[in-house]
């Protein structure tokens, strides 16, 4: 179904068409929790895009060769689940033991990747659509890059604003939303620019 | 009785998923571009919140502590696996809608918070109100925000084939219902609450 789409064509989708933060909403949380300074901003995204390339090849392989044959597909989002936590706790493991500096920057936010629906929802997004096992690496990478771009030009923006007069009631949450509302404004367009 | 009935209201008050605690923000934003869509939505969640909700507390004592958040979670994904089934097979048009997110009402941080800040410590009863009063404060919050985009974006609102009313407007203000009017929609009733919050302050209560 998937077959004849290619593969460049998942990139610019993953990246920017449906840009997981502004287009999807998936994966708010820590768009609105982590983007404060630009170097958790960075630090988050980097361990994203990790796991949820290897979430991608990993769900993959799971689903078509192990839940397809014994015909257990009503069981995909459990063991999804399950595979991105032990993918998360793995990366938590060779962090910590090769680059504890990293480690510490990042702090909470490597466990909360578990919960980060913008994993699942690439994972989930790579089942519906019938990608390849290539296709389904590439949407998984490009997802996280689009995430990663977005995440920086927000805390870039939001780093700015800190020191602004803004009403009382509009200071934080509120400010940081119509903030992204203009950023939303911007990739909304790329529905046209770039055709399927 | 009283005592319920401010358990049921702290959920769409204080406790209010959206404008309280901040959580499940995601589905929040990308299924309310109409009001059908967000009602939708808030049942599955609701269901899914309530069932947890009471298995969780029922279990309580059973659940080691060091491994109660993937106990959780399995318990979360089995009620949402069911959900997704059913909206599947008797709802097709909003499975559609919905697309990705009924799958992902499993990670949903209104749910697991719930089991983990009050079912693992409150009884079965309790717990159940409790879900009850938050499913409710996430519905009537998703009803506002669907019904504030659908009524900009499209011009009308029509819940279920029964149009409710139209604005007569020459070009409806197709924005409002793509992303960047959720994000417009959600950070002014979010500064709308704090401006109360803050005068409520101020006048000692």
């Amino acid at each position: 179904m998937a077959a004849d789409v290619s593969l460049f064509s998942i990139f610019m989708d993953g990246v920017f068409i449906r840009n997981f933060l502004l287009i999807q909403f998936l994966g708010l949380c820590s768009f609105v929790g982590v983007t404060k300074d630009t170097k958790s901003a960075a630090g988050m995204s980097g361990a994203v895009i990790f796991v949820m390339t290897m979430a991608s090849v990993v769900s993959f392989l799971l689903y078509t060769f192990v839940l397809v044959p014994l015909d257990l597909m009503f069981l995909k989002l459990i063991s999804f689940i399950v595979v991105i936590a032990a993918l998360v706790q793995l990366v938590e493991f060779v962090v910590r033991k090769n680059l504890p500096s990293l480690y510490h920057s990042l702090g909470i936010y490597l466990p909360l990747i578990t919960t980060n629906c913008a994993v699942l929802g690439a994972v989930l997004l790579n089942v519906m659509s019938e990608y390849s096992f290539i296709q389904s690496v590439v949407f998984g990478f490009s997802a996280g890059l689009g995430y990663t771009i977005v995440m920086l030009m927000m805390s870039g923006i939001r780093e700015r604003v800190t020191l602004m007069n803004v009403p009382s009631a509009m200071k934080g949450l509120p400010h940081a939303f119509l903030i992204a509302s203009m950023l939303a404004m911007a990739f909304v367009n790329y529905f046209k620019v770039i055709p399927l | 009785m009283s005592n319920v009935f401010n358990e049921y209201m702290r959920g769409i008050t204080k406790d209010n998923p959206i404008f309280g605690l901040v959580l499940g923000l995601c589905p929040t934003l990308a299924v309310t571009t109409s009001v059908e869509n967000a009602i939708g939505m808030s049942a599955g969640t609701a269901f899914v919140l309530i069932c947890s909700n009471i298995m969780v507390s029922a279990l309580r004592k059973q659940i080691p502590a060091s491994v109660r958040l993937p106990i959780f979670i399995l318990i979360i994904a089995t009620f949402v696996s069911i959900v997704e089934m059913v909206m599947e097979a008797y709802t097709p048009a909003l499975y559609n809608a919905l697309g990705v997110f009924i799958p992902l009402i499993v990670v949903n941080c209104i749910i697991i918070g719930r089991a983990e800040a009050y079912a693992n410590r409150n009884g079965v009863f309790d717990s159940f109100i409790d879900a009850l009063g938050v499913s409710s404060g996430f519905l009537l919050v998703l009803v506002l925000i669907g019904g504030i985009r659908e009524m900009f974006g499209t011009g009308q609102i029509e819940v279920f084939g029964h149009l409710l009313f139209t604005i007569p407007m020459m070009n409806p203000a197709t924005y409002m219902i793509l992303s960047p009017g959720a994000f417009l929609t959600i950070g002014t009733l979010m500064a709308i609450v704090n401006y109360r919050r803050a005068k409520k302050l101020e006048r000692g209560e």
